[in-house]
């Protein structure tokens, strides 16, 4: 097997999504519609800085944030994404897959790193929105296995970040037993006596958050991320209700219990690191350690 | 009145002439007892032509049959001195999923599934099956104390989906499911899941994390009920028919792509045309998965049911 990892050394921008669009461009806020400049938004880690609300924020500069200086070293995931049941809507998987592979640069949704974060190592699995949507295949299932087994093998908290909406119907009940293995890899990580937490970031919703996202020993949420099981239009065709103002928000579900807190994503980190100290003291044993290339 | 589905009308058109025969006086001078045997034969051909090759989403219509043994009807034949147990000890009880002790083929086992319900009534009351958090925290307390207890579980899969409800959603459903397949993964006792109409997503595999799973002939077992995936990527879901073939999700495809260990066959038209036979064969075949597990116990057990899930879709496919 071959287990190539490969260093990230971000430069000043790496914090910038890899994004062909200039610095001079404008975005439209999805909230409160306001116009900002491309780099302000950026330089904001893509939050709007009218009205706080949080875009969504690829894998990378999600990794970038959360890591000391940025620097991290990516787990290669075994396998490659494959079209189990050759499926074909009005695009075939197979082909939907190679898109989103070179749009993304990425193999599926699912990146798997570590490094030191707040001087100790950890291992963050986050998901990238922008590959089909972030949704959960084989391979983000391998992801989060293989997170797992990192995080195990070097003593490690496991924080993953979470943007989702759900099962990846083309793998038909393949994606669906996903929500089996990724609760396996929670076990195994809970199992080692190390801390498994979770952030969700908007949206999270389906068979992510009804396995490994609700399975954390700490769970966190960015302000206003949709969070759910059922999607709201479903529920309302369900229901023939009008849904409440703020209904599966971040905010809505910490009011009825589901979450430990809500954090501002420029604080995240710090909180990250802040938790971990506290259900982990530092002792030599899990004192930043070396990442060594896994045999 | 047996219920017919869209393309069994040309059954129900020879059964409607048998019905009409039977009330027809020996005077017309028609030989009754000879046409009615001819059209039997003819109905079972009939029968015999459409069952052969049910099309996924006719598989999705006979799975979802009114008339179809519902989790009630398995535990009334199967289960003996069954105790149903209710509650989740933090909000309520759920209807929609039932479970208690009993015991299958003399052995005292914890049995939980969803219940559809029989006529109107009854599936307002068990809310299609369609399981609320509580339902989700009740199957996890049983399996729980079937645990503690070191009685094998047995599943009954039969949902549309978990309830997508405001209340569902405040109470916790994802993170319920979540908890529930947590839990099967737990157990050190065996726990074999039968799916044995609808196995719709979460709301399914929750219960269904199984050291083995079986499938009636004509049930489904989905991550997405095909009107739902046609509406999304075909944007229309007039076109389930054609998610319903894409997503594989018929007992057949299911087993060939070694997600379920076991096909249950069902009586020719369906478990519908004879219940008693289906709950029969379908007990044969939960004695076999129990017999075949039953060397392994404890952490071992558990540890083998892992690794069956971590390998499904890593062995190539043929
Ligand atoms: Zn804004």
């Amino acid at each position: 097997m071959n287990w190539l990892t490969n260093f990230v050394r971000p430069k000043i921008l790496a914090l910038v999504r890899k994004d062909s669009a200039p610095d001079n461009l404008w975005d439209k806020c999805p909230a409160c519609e306001r116009m900002i400049f491309h780099r302000d938004l950026e330089a904001n880690l893509r939050v709007c800085p009218h009205c706080d609300h949080h875009l969504q924020l690829g894998a990378k500069a999600r990794l970038a944030l959360l890591f000391d200086g940025g620097i991290y070293e990516r787990q290669d995931v075994r396998g490659v994404p494959v079209d189990p049941l050759r499926f074909r809507d009005r695009k075939r998987y197979g082909d939907r897959l190679r898109e989103a592979q070179a749009a993304t640069g990425e193999r599926d949704a699912m990146i798997v790193a570590a490094g030191a974060m707040g001087g100790r190592t950890a291992v963050v699995a986050a998901f990238d929105f922008a590959f089909i949507g972030g949704s959960m295949g084989t391979a983000v299932g391998d992801a989060l296995l293989e997170g797992a087994d990192q995080a195990v093998a070097r003593g490690a908290p496991f924080v993953v970040v979470t943007a989702s909406g759900g099962a990846r119907m083309q793998e038909g009940a393949l994606s669906l037993m996903q929500m089996a293995r990724t609760t396996i890899a929670v076990d195994k990580v809970k199992e080692a006596g190390l801390p498994y937490i979770v952030v969700m970031t908007n949206p999270t919703t389906g068979g992510v958050t009804a396995s490994f996202a609700m399975l954390g020993d700490i769970a966190i949420a960015e302000p206003g991320a949709i969070i759910g099981f059922a999607g709201a239009r479903v529920i309302e065709e369900t229901i023939r209700q009008t849904l409440p103002p703020g209904f599966q928000r971040a905010e809505y579900l910490l009011d009825h219990g589901m979450l430990d807190m809500v954090v501002h994503r420029r604080e995240l980190k710090e909180r990250l690191v802040r938790l971990i100290g506290l259900v982990m003291p530092a002792t030599s044993s899990t004192a930043l350690v070396p990442v060594a290339t896994a045999g | 009145m047996r219920t017919y589905l869209d393309f069994e009308k040309p059954i129900a058109e020879l059964e409607g002439k048998i019905e009409e025969l039977r009330h027809v006086s020996d005077a017309s001078g028609i030989n009754i007892v000879e046409e009615v045997s001819r059209l039997r034969s003819k109905t079972e051909r009939q029968l015999r032509q459409t069952y052969a090759k049910l099309t996924p989403w006719q598989k999705t219509l006979v799975a979802r049959h009114p008339d179809r043994p519902h989790f009630s009807h398995v535990v009334a034949a199967l289960i003996g001195d069954f105790t149903p147990l209710a509650g989740d000890r933090r909000f309520a009880d759920d209807p929609a999923l039932l479970g208690g002790l009993g015991r299958f083929r003399g052995r005292p086992v914890m049995v939980i599934g969803h219940e559809k319900g029989a006529d109107t009534e009854g599936r307002v009351r068990h809310n299609f099956g369609m399981a609320r958090p509580e339902g989700y925290r009740k199957a996890q307390r049983l399996m729980r104390l079937a645990d503690r207890f070191g009685l094998p579980v047995l599943t009954l899969v039969d949902t549309p989906g978990a309830y997508p409800g405001i209340d569902a959603e405040e109470r916790g459903q994802a993170e319920a499911i979540a908890r529930s397949i947590e839990t099967c993964l737990a157990l050190r006792v065996p726990i074999i899941t039968a799916i044995i109409g609808e196995g719709g997503s979460g709301g399914a595999i929750a219960l269904a994390v199984a050291d083995r799973v079986l499938m009636f002939e004509h049930a489904i077992y989905s991550v997405i009920s095909p009107e739902g995936c046609a509406s999304i990527l075909w944007r229309s879901a007039d076109q389930a028919a054609e998610a319903a073939e894409a997503l594989k999700l018929t007992a057949q495809d299911l087993e060939r792509l070694r997600l379920i260990d076991g096909v249950v066959a069902e009586p020719l038209g369906g478990a519908h045309r004879d219940p008693e036979v289906a709950i029969a064969t379908l007990g044969d075949a939960i004695e076999r998965a129990f017999t075949e597990v039953a060397g392994t116990v404890g952490e071992p057990l558990r540890e083998a049911r892992r690794e069956r899930f971590i390998a499904m879709g890593r062995t190539p496919i043929a």
